[in-house]
């Protein structure tokens, strides 16, 4: 089995070389370059060694150059789906549990590592060791655009009649991954510290806003005192801290300012709360969520904090929402917040990204803005626009070529390359399809 | 939508009644002065009142109206370029190319701009489990037995749920509330029109059938097995549908029994009443349709079968998932069914999602229909419907627009038992209209006007025509 396993690590970083060395063309597209080249109505990008080589307008086909014809077709770079639960979510949790109850809150049938039930563990959850490359979630989201993702982990409860939420302020920690076949997943581990403040916030406190705010700034205090006192620590001569040393640890990079805290918050007053913690405690801050951001968008906008929002969240699904509005995307840009569209649908629906970019441009919101906020603007929030989210010379060839408008439903993605690599347009789910193409055959389905 | 085979065994009971000579001339409703019929007090009966909450549905004000120039999917199949709609008395008067506008209709210029019937939700909870989301109008599922049949979703409705407004935003004109999928027999659904009212009557489709919500697979036993009860497992649930299926035929035979012996002058002890029982024999005597909540192939295929052993009709299966794998069986069955274009994955029964399923199965001939089971959702459908097509073309199945606009309208219809009324823009029906600024199968595409009964129940650039719940009344006074 372990040789099994071996010889095709092997074949796969053979492939995975060849693929790389090649040289391609993408040619004729309109190209988006979401970079300082802006848009090229027809144009050719260069592909050398998995990195982008050049973009420039014209047809211009290197010497040896493979080429993908794009003419009429529009090149983007590969879409970020921030927030997402990818490569660690198989089989989802059920939609119709909340609304059946407790009891219905279904286990993990050992496909789902996004959040813990562990009492001594918040923090320093991370969710870089689960990654699953087999998942058949992740060719799906391919097939959608999608060439990288932010796994965000979540809280350990879901939302029965009787669930009790964990008593753990800190969700833990999100890692960016990237979806190209044959490669290792995990492009960066601890991209942000992800935590809930407002309403479920206050759940994971006992119950109050007001105790999940003391609670952090407490916790960000001891963090402060371990960080000094470490070697106190080890021998037992620091007052006591309410979390473990490996949540304390993870949290260091956070009070530093160097791993951003991405918090989900709704209530335009919450926000504000947030906004001033951040200031007080000097803390790099991403707003997730931000229904009610429209409200208060130049104070958001003030504080240069970035947020990730679903366009089409406009119900007011609970108290701290009453305000939600399709114009939250457009309205928050428009004031100068950095933006990332993310979709805070689970399982499948994460192909809807590109939809939820073009439902926020039919609200307002300028087409070349939707296409930063699922390519740059998440790059940049999570520490990899040195390699991702544009097409600009030097970067990972991460590049789709789109038969129409990638945020229209009729347009498909008819290439889509990671690190310059081709990725094969086949997935599961079009497996069972062309299996069930036609009902009318001698031997039973299983045979096809 | 009584079933084929069902109008079969009804014929058939009447020529065994001839043929014994057994009188079947003294109907049960008028008998003659000398066998008066004992009368029973109200509401024991069940064929006597089997409306008892009847609709107060008033359509909303409307005038003679000439929507001229669009683009029109007439939810028929077909399409006209530049076509011209008249509305009048709140029905559909007229549609076509170059019609005339009478004198005194308000003319709606239409140019670039497309028109299609008001779409048909035929799976939601608004109103059951409305916003904000709370356990105090957590109203979907009676979960407290397997069988109850005897619920109807309309006593759940909160009519002040927010989302039905937005819902209206979305083009969305009529809706099928349904219970939850916790039980077997999940209850009544309610057929509503899209208009705020006091009151769930005030919203009620006049003269729709009822539906009753089945549900198949995981939901059912999960939540009672979790109990330690039965069902726990998918042989339960189906042993569990069968025993009410047989329960319900012995109900309906005392029932028929007593009616026969009163309208013969003969002396009768009537047999209980059952809320229950009377859902389900309303299923038999095929006047209420089934709504049934199926992800799986095989299971779907069992569930036709039940259907069959006690002269049912199955109407419409629910989040179909697989139904592209059983696409022939549904068309020969004549059973509909309602399905997502992206939702999978969630849980095992919806691991086998696929994209191109409502493409798949319209492409085998059978009945489609896309439903939001959300209240987002809903908001959407037309988007729904353009991925789902979207993928079916990327298959290589050539599925014009026209034809695909029907997953949401037309089908829709059928499939509440509705279709006389509404879901096609045909002289005679309802007007329920939507007027879109883009083609409705583009993202950016956003309605303009939506009509309900030919009044206008929502107007983009108007805000008198933005109606809000009373819940949302007075919640920026503080800002």
């Amino acid at each position: 089995m372990k040789t099994l396993l071996l010889s095709t690590a092997v074949a796969f970083a053979a492939l995975t070389a060849a693929a790389s060395a090649e040289t391609i063309a993408i040619v004729g597209g309109h190209i988006h370059t979401v970079g300082a080249a802006g848009d090229i109505a027809s144009g050719t990008v260069v592909i050398r060694d998995g990195k982008i080589a050049s973009v420039s307008a014209g047809d211009h086909v290197p010497a040896g150059a493979r080429v993908i014809d794009a003419h009429g077709a529009v090149v983007t770079p590969g879409l970020i789906a921030a927030d997402a639960g990818l490569a660690e979510t198989e089989v989802g949790e059920d939609a119709d549990a909340a609304e059946l109850g407790d009891e219905t809150a279904g286990p993990g049938d050992g496909t789902r590592d996004l959040s813990t039930q562990s009492k001594s563990l918040t923090a320093a959850f991370d969710v870089q060791y689960a990654l699953n490359p087999d998942s058949t979630v992740i060719p799906l989201a391919r097939l959608a655009g999608i060439t990288r993702a932010v796994v965000t982990p979540e809280y350990g409860f879901s939302g029965g009649r009787n669930a009790q939420p964990r008593e753990a302020l800190f969700a833990g920690q999100a890692a960016v991954i990237q979806l190209g076949k044959g490669h290792a997943l995990l492009v960066r581990p601890h991209a942000a510290m992800v935590i809930d403040l407002g309403e479920s916030g206050g759940e994971h406190a006992g119950g109050s806003r007001n105790a999940a705010i003391v609670e952090l700034k407490d916790i960000l205090s001891d963090v402060r005192s371990y960080k000094a006192n470490k070697a106190a620590y080890e021998r037992n001569q620091t007052r006591s801290y309410t979390l473990s040393k490996a949540d304390l640890e993870a949290l260091i990079p956070v009070v530093d300012g160097r791993m951003p805290l991405q918090v989900n918050v709704q209530r335009a007053s919450d926000i504000r709360n947030v906004l001033e913690v951040a200031r007080e405690e000097k803390l790099k801050v991403i707003l997730e969520g931000a229904d009610e951001g429209w409200m208060v968008a130049d104070e958001i906008a003030a504080a240069h904090v970035p947020v990730i929002l679903d366009p089409t969240d406009d119900l007011p699904m609970n108290f701290e929402r009453l305000h939600a509005s399709m114009e939250n995307a457009a309205k928050l840009q428009a004031t100068g917040v950095e933006i990332v569209v993310a979709n805070v649908a689970e399982g499948y629906r994460v192909r809807e990204l590109r939809y939820l970019a073009g439902d926020a441009v039919a609200y307002g919101l300028p087409w070349s803005e939707a296409l930063k906020a699922v390519t740059i603007n998440p790059a940049r929030v999570f520490g990899i626009a040195d390699r991702a989210g544009s097409l600009e010379p030097g970067k990972d060839a991460d590049v789709v070529v789109w038969s129409g408008d990638p945020f229209e439903p009729l347009s498909q993605p008819k290439a889509i390359l990671i690190k310059g690599e081709e990725q094969p347009l086949t997935s599961r789910q079009l497996q069972l399809r062309d299996r069930y193409r036609n009902l009318n055959t001698a031997y039973p389905p299983e045979y096809h | 939508m009584k079933s084929s085979k069902r109008r079969l065994a009804a014929l058939s009971l009447l020529a065994v009644l001839f043929a014994t000579g057994v009188s079947v001339t003294a109907s049960f409703a008028d008998s003659d002065s000398d066998h008066p019929v004992p009368s029973l007090p109200k509401g024991l009966d069940p064929d006597t009142d089997t409306d008892p909450f009847p609709s107060t549905y008033k359509p909303l004000p409307s005038h003679p109206t000439a929507i001229v120039g669009a683009h029109i999917f007439t939810g028929t199949g077909t399409e006209i370029t530049d076509g011209t709609i008249l509305i009048s008395n709140g029905k559909i008067e007229a549609v076509g190319e170059n019609l005339a506008v009478p004198s005194g209709y308000e003319t709606i210029d239409a140019h670039g701009e497309w028109v299609t019937p008001g779409l048909i939700d035929v799976h939601s909870h608004m109103g059951v489990y409305p916003v904000p989301e709370v356990q105090a109008h957590s109203d979907g599922n009676e979960a407290t037995d397997p069988n109850t049949a005897q619920v109807w979703a309309e006593h759940s409705v909160w009519p002040q749920d927010p989302a039905f407004n937005t819902s209206r935003r979305g083009g969305v004109t009529t809706l099928q509330i349904l219970p939850g999928s916790a039980n077997l027999f999940g209850g009544r659904s309610a057929i509503l029109r899209n208009v705020p009212g006091r009151t769930v009557q005030d919203m009620k489709f006049p003269g729709a059938p009822y539906g009753l919500k089945m549900a198949c697979g995981e939901n059912p036993k999960r939540v009672y097995g979790s109990r330690e009860r039965a069902p726990s497992t998918r042989m339960g649930n189906v042993a569990g549908y069968r025993a009410a299926w047989i329960k319900a035929a012995e109900y309906e035979r005392k029932w028929d029994e007593y009616h026969r012996k009163i309208a013969h002058g003969d002396r009768a002890d009537p047999p209980t009443r059952d809320l229950q029982l009377d859902t389900l024999v309303g299923v038999l005597k095929g006047k209420i349709l089934v709504q049934n909540h199926c992800y799986r192939a095989d299971e779907m295929a069992q569930m036709i079968d039940i259907s069959k052993e006690f002269g049912f009709h199955v109407t419409m299966f629910h989040h179909a998932v697989e139904a592209y794998k059983i696409a022939d069986l549904l068309k020969a069955n004549d059973v509909c069914v309602t399905v997502w274009a992206n939702w999978g994955g969630f849980k095992l029964e919806a691991y086998d999602a696929i994209e191109e399923n409502a493409a798949l199965v319209h492409a085998a001939g059978a009945c489609v229909t896309i439903h939001s089971d959300d209240s987002n959702l809903t908001q959407r459908l037309n988007q729904e419907v353009a991925e789902a097509l979207s993928a079916g073309r990327r298959a290589g199945l050539d599925i014009p627009e026209r034809e695909a606009i029907m997953w949401i309208t037309r089908n829709s219809a059928k499939a509440l038992g509705i279709l006389d009324q509404t879901g096609t823009l045909e002289p005679g029906k309802r007007a329920d209209v939507v007027i879109w600024n883009k083609d409705p199968f583009s993202i950016y595409a956003l309605t303009q006007k939506v009509y309900i009964d030919g009044g206008l129940a929502y107007d983009r650039h108007d805000p008198n025509f933005q109606p809000k719940s009373d819940f949302m009344v007075g919640q920026d006074e503080g800002l």
